[in-house]
């Protein structure tokens, strides 16, 4: 029988498809960085399955954006699959050495070590003229493959490689997570120690699940930069990863597709709370963030399976 | 020569600043096993509690000494005010969860109050100079010291020898660090642990918003004042080790110096120094430089 969170995944990215033809602009945008921020989401999942929290994300998140705004910058590099796949690969790099470290740690080390990093991340780039300091810096428009759109027909062609990018990453997940390691991951919440007398280093799980996180994180980045087309140190900074956290719980570890729903719903949410009520958005973020821990501990995506296991 | 010395007293006088914002976060680490990121509100507040009473004040026409008492009342207030309904009304629901949560709730509580702060005293800035202008400077050699930065310092101090001679010499530090080293076997001793936690978060939210409140002369009083300090009190906090004066003491005086030393020597790491000093301390003593390191438990 085939995976029905598979089947779903395609069955998704088909309509994703389906109706960016008949969509607004500014849903298109809209819709493109909830997609590229949930592959943020998404990787802080594995973490948190784990119950590590990554107060940090935001540091691959940032060298993902940077490596494609100066790989345009200075090598002229424009496609924007090439960039994809450059800032996650530099972003996996910088996770992977980071790691070294991190993994060694858990709870609120884990979190205030991830802290620590990203923060030397922003002190660099903000302080770098070289780097556009506080300015950031302009990504020129992306090329996919040759095809070379503008206006609209651009902002399309992102979107749709960003549902893309979405489709392959949450399946790669979900396959992992079956996978006996991917297995491994809540375990090693419960009872590190015993986890280890299966056999499996549990050090070298979570630095796995450190450089998927990251990876994702700086593909992330990429999506959004193009999306936006400007970067700047903001995306470096602790309270971009806070965001991230807060839709990691806000959507739960159940699913895959959870964090592409908590996401889309935490960009709606913003930018009608932008437009009609911008002094009590964090008041709202706060509260919101508040319900979920005290009365759905596993996260909106808890009201699904609560409401699945009934029937 | 000079700038040594000059690194020297700008360095202290930020590592005092530190240390009072940090102390508050630490102790409550230390007794609660709590994260507090609410703590950058109580700063804010703080701040914003003493620029308000200090302009009242003045524009009573009262005299310029009083207004430190003005400032302290604020923070004291502040703390009991905020730190009670937070500590009674929120954070007991959630003792005894995961340390990851409580720093989530905490978080989410800095959301809140971030916008409640805006809500009260709007985007403006406040200014409340008058006690720093008051206190004149003091001339060593060739420098100019403001005589409120030396204050500061002196403040700290004061501080510090107060919490270690409160931990330490009196009947409810000994409670305390009773609680902090085992919390089943004070209570079965008949400690009441509930009321140490309510008594100590108040405490802690009182020396953060104290160091709000103190900082408020020095600067203009904007919004998002808060963020900064947060991760940077963390900072101190986890290189001293958490849950120790000693620790919060020497973490500040490392991250002053070192942060002073940047900034004349070379200012484009000022930003990023005290974060490296974090991650290499961490790399090697995780529990902090003077912590003792927990049995892991099966």
């Amino acid at each position: 029988m085939p995976d029905r969170t598979l089947l779903l995944l395609c069955a998704i990215f088909a309509a994703a498809v389906a109706v960016s033809f008949v969509m607004p602009s500014w849903a298109v945008f809209l819709t493109t960085i909830a997609v590229a921020k949930a592959l943020v989401v998404l990787g802080l999942m594995i973490l948190w399955r784990t119950g590590l929290v990554s107060f940090g994300q935001a540091l691959y998140f940032g060298a993902g954006g940077y490596a494609a705004g100066l790989a345009g910058r200075w090598l002229g590099l424009t496609d924007a699959i090439a960039l994809c796949l450059l800032g996650a690969i530099a972003a996996a790099l910088i996770a992977w050495v980071v790691g070294l470290l991190l993994a060694r740690y858990r709870e609120i080390f884990f979190a205030m070590l991830s802290l620590a990093f990203s923060m030397i991340l922003y002190g660099v780039l903000v302080k770098s003229e070289a780097l556009g300091s506080t300015d950031g810096i302009n990504i020129a428009s992306a090329t996919f493959l040759g095809y070379a759109p503008s206006g609209p027909a651009q902002v399309v062609s992102v979107y749709l490689l960003t549902v893309l990018a979405g489709l392959i990453a949450a399946s790669v997940v979900h396959v992992f997570l079956q996978s006996t390691i991917g297995q491994l991951t809540a375990p090693i919440r419960d009872n590190e120690i015993r986890v280890e007398y299966l056999g499996v280093s549990a050090r070298a799980v979570v630095h796995l699940e450190v450089v998927i996180a990251g990876a994702l994180a700086g593909a992330g980045g990429v999506l959004t930069a193009l999306a936006v087309g400007h970067i700047d140190p903001e995306m470096a900074y602790w309270t971009t990863s806070g965001g991230f956290v807060f839709v990691t719980i806000l959507a739960g570890t159940g699913s895959v597709i959870a964090p592409f729903l908590g996401s889309l719903l935490f960009e709606m949410v913003r930018s009608f709370a932008m437009a009609y009520a911008p002094e009590t958005w964090q008041l709202m973020l706060g509260a919101a963030l508040l319900v979920t821990i005290l009365f759905f501990p596993g996260g909106l995506w808890s009201l699904f399976e609560r409401r699945r296991a009934r029937a | 020569m000079l700038t040594a010395f000059a690194i020297l007293i700008d360095g202290l006088v930020y590592a005092s600043w530190l240390f009072i914002v940090a102390i508050g976060l630490s102790l409550i680490f230390g007794v609660m096993k709590i994260l507090n990121v609410a703590h950058g509100a109580f700063y804010a507040f703080g701040a914003y509690g003493a620029a308000t009473l200090v302009g009242l004040y003045f524009e009573a026409g009262l005299p310029v000494a009083g207004a430190f008492a003005a400032m302290l009342l604020a923070a004291v207030l502040i703390g009991v005010i905020l730190g009670g309904i937070l500590e009674r009304g929120l954070l007991r629901r959630v003792y005894g969860r995961d340390e990851v949560i409580v720093l989530l709730v905490t978080y989410a509580v800095f959301l809140i109050l971030e916008d409640v702060l805006l809500l009260i005293w709007g985007a403006d800035s406040y200014f409340a100079y008058q006690p720093y202008v008051a206190l004149g400077n003091v001339v060593v050699g060739e420098m100019i010291i403001s005589t409120y930065d030396l204050g500061l310092i002196a403040l700290a101090g004061l501080t510090a020898i107060g919490a270690w001679w409160g931990l330490n010499r009196t009947r409810s530090g000994k409670l305390l660090i009773a609680v902090i080293h085992d919390r089943e076997m004070s209570t079965t001793l008949g400690i009441n642990v509930t009321a140490v936690f309510a008594i100590t978060f108040v405490i802690g939210a009182v020396l953060g918003a104290f160091g709000g409140a103190f900082t408020a002369p020095k600067i203009s009083v904007t919004p998002g004042l808060g963020v900064e300090v947060i991760v940077i009190a963390f900072a101190v906090v986890a290189i001293g080790g958490m849950g120790s004066v000693a620790g919060a003491l020497i973490g500040s005086v490392i991250v002053g110096l070192c942060r002073a030393a940047a900034v004349h020597l070379l200012p484009e790491v000022e930003l990023f120094v005290i974060y490296a000093v974090m991650a290499l301390v961490l790399a090697f003593r995780p529990q902090g430089l003077f912590s003792r390191a927990e049995a892991r438990k099966i």
